[in-house]
């Protein structure tokens, strides 16, 4: 292993120490590094689970706590509401509007991008010439920042003399008012996520394919397959568990989408009517808008549950959809 | 994970002539794949290049051409509007602050996911099973829901504005210490570790002289993609960071809301913030695109 030539061995410490002295020093030096075997493992692994602690479990159960009581920005912990909260919460229209904006934005970006991202990792899987010239191609996006692909697609979508209505209006349709149609700003909102999103996930399932191994294709097609089939019966099934782990990933970054959302409008709201306000936007303004960190809490909670609800029922679908793939 | 060199290798023995079917796509058929593959890539790669070149030809135009529609050429308009830019947010400020908290994360997540990595992949002691799975089950915790209260600790700990704020809860990952741990276990041999142990290392010096220079390759990777991930990380440093000591994001977010209505300034700036990361890909996207295809996960 060419790792091996670039070891440096230490300087070796205890082995020339004169012998009268030794023994007990000797026997200290053992014990030493007994527990140097011992605890060491657990000292290296501790950073991860403090930082965890600290930073990311202790939060999620404080806002449960956060959310039982009146609570401010400014003025800090207030007095025990109990569900106070949530019930004010479940009764906004705004927080109806913010579930069903998430979940329209999800659906429209997770599920093209899925399906284009396989399209792609087939191309790519081809024998190209230039391939890593087409990979890196794909993955330029990735590296461009979602608040910056926000406001270029902004313009893009923009509602006066935007380039996608211009060229809308230039084919003979009607313009799209992105900007004010709920689905449509849904729409945009998605086309920044996929364009994003899309190559990585292509190249993912580009190393999925190379996996499968070669002679099932050659069985395939002494069976008689022809690429189209082949790529039903035989790629899209062996790709199932990258499907699932793309699905997942895919659904807990997607229902906490906030970048690209934010900067669709210089206010930041999601709009006039709250067209596109998505979850983690409402717990923004709830929170740092309106400086009530006991709703924001509730809203925040209300969605960690929805995202562990959505995260078990897309790993059954997935993977039942994914079975009878294989059984066809 | 993922077994790339198979498909490399029968890529090499068919260019030399040795197999008798090249490994291509769906099928491993002979042929080359022909203009339509070719076309295909090339709208994709077309559709991923535009907008950042679009984004060019806005910023390289006043305003008032911008209004009678964007010419398809750049215009000479792009320095006057990045200096605009410089002018109306701390770009230089945003810049070094990117830069530092990158830079920093990246370091850190390396320097502990390959300490954590060291131990779970190489070591043996009680609970490591366990505590490994449990790691890995943190990667599908959406942690990004305790803003509320995270934020309350940083205003408990005066931290709210400072850059200690946004380093401090990256400084080591559950993605980084499972991505650690996999490399590891099969690129560091156990014989390796014994043999420095048996010379008098103490664990430690075992990682520091073994344990890092084997990790190199994958850290390298691990670095890539944190820093990336860091630079163009938006939620937690537009909660907790001040307009006046921003991140490159949060500075871009700021020139929206002061120039919405001229729109060649609001696309200089994206522009300007994204050239570092496009410098960056230039020299390491081939690492980006194997480390992806190696098992990287979303940041």
């Amino acid at each position: 292993m060419a790792v091996t030539d670039r070891v440096h061995t230490p300087p070796p410490t205890r082995q020339r120490a004169p012998r009268d002295k030794s023994v007990k020093r000797l026997a200290f030096s053992q014990k030493v590094s007994k527990w140097d075997v011992k605890l060491s493992p657990y000292l290296y692994i501790s950073p991860f689970f403090l930082l965890f602690a600290v930073t990311g479990l202790f939060p999620l159960l404080y806002t449960a706590w956060v959310s039982l009581h009146s609570w401010n920005l400014i003025g800090g912990q207030g007095e025990f509401t109990g569900l106070e909260n949530y019930e004010f919460v479940l009764a906004q229209p705004f927080f109806w509007n913010a579930v069903g904006n998430t979940f329209s934005i999800f659906l429209l970006s997770s599920v093209p991008q899925v399906v284009i991202a396989i399209a792609i990792a087939a191309v790519l899987d081809a024998n190209l010439r230039a391939r890593t010239f087409w990979r890196m191609g794909v993955l330029v996006p990735f590296v461009v920042a979602p608040v910056a692909v926000g406001l270029i697609f902004n313009n893009l979508f923009a509602d006066q003399a935007g380039l996608v209505n211009e060229m809308l209006v230039g084919v003979g349709l009607d313009p799209v008012r992105w900007h004010s149609d709920s689905l449509a700003s849904h729409a945009a909102i998605a086309t920044m996520v996929n364009f994003r999103w899309t190559g990585y996930n292509a190249l993912i399932f580009l190393a999925a394919m190379q996996a499968i191994p070669r002679d099932v294709y050659e069985a395939a097609t002494i069976d008689g397959a022809g690429r189209l089939r082949q790529f039903f019966s035989v790629t899209v099934p062996m790709l199932r568990p990258t499907i699932i782990f793309v699905v997942i990933t895919a659904t807990i970054g997607g229902l906490q989408i906030f970048d690209e959302a934010r900067v669709f409008d210089q206010a930041g709201l999601g709009g006039a009517d709250r067209q596109w306000q998505t979850l983690t936007m409402y717990i923004w303004e709830l929170g740092w808008g309106q400086r009530n960190f006991g709703r924001a809490s509730a809203v925040a909670w209300l969605l960690f549950l929805i995202i562990v609800i959505i995260a078990m029922a897309n790993f059954l679908i997935t993977r039942r959809i994914a079975n009878q793939g294989g059984r066809q | 994970m993922i077994e790339q060199t198979a498909g490399k290798g029968a890529a090499r023995a068919a260019r030399r002539g040795l197999g008798a079917r090249r490994r291509g796509g769906a099928g491993g058929t002979m042929r080359r794949p022909g203009v339509l593959t070719y076309g295909f890539l090339g709208a994709v790669i077309l559709g991923s290049v535009f907008p950042l070149w679009w984004s060019f030809l806005v910023g390289s135009h006043d305003s008032s051409v911008i209004s009678k529609g964007v010419p398809l050429t750049p215009g000479g308009n792009f320095l006057a509007n990045a200096a605009t830019v410089l002018d109306s947010i701390p770009f230089w400020k945003a810049l070094s602050n990117s830069i530092i908290v990158s830079t920093v994360t990246a370091a850190s997540v390396v320097l502990f996911s390959t300490l954590a990595g060291f131990a779970f992949a190489k070591l043996r002691f009680r609970g490591s099973k366990v505590l490994l799975v449990f790691v890995i089950a943190t990667m599908a915790v959406p942690t990004q829901l305790g803003v509320v209260p995270l934020f309350i600790v940083m205003a408990k700990l005066g931290w709210t504005g400072s850059l200690w704020a946004v380093i401090v809860p990256g400084v080591v990952t559950a993605f980084g210490v499972f991505w650690m741990t996999q490399y590891l276990r099969d690129a560091l041999p156990d014989e390796l570790i014994e043999a420095v142990r048996i010379d008098g290392a103490s664990m430690i010096q075992a990682f520091w002289y073994v344990g890092l220079p084997a990790a190199r390759p994958a850290a390298a990777m691990l670095a890539l993609f944190t820093f990336v991930a860091t630079w163009t990380n938006f939620f937690w440093p537009f909660i907790v960071l001040d307009p006046s000591n921003p991140t490159l994001p949060v500075a871009l977010q700021l020139l929206q809301a002061a120039h919405f209505v001229d729109y060649s300034i609001v696309l200089a700036g994206a522009v300007l913030s994204t050239i570092p990361l496009l410098l960056l890909f230039a020299v390491a996207g081939r690492q980006l695109v194997s480390g992806i295809m190696q098992g990287a996960v979303k940041g």
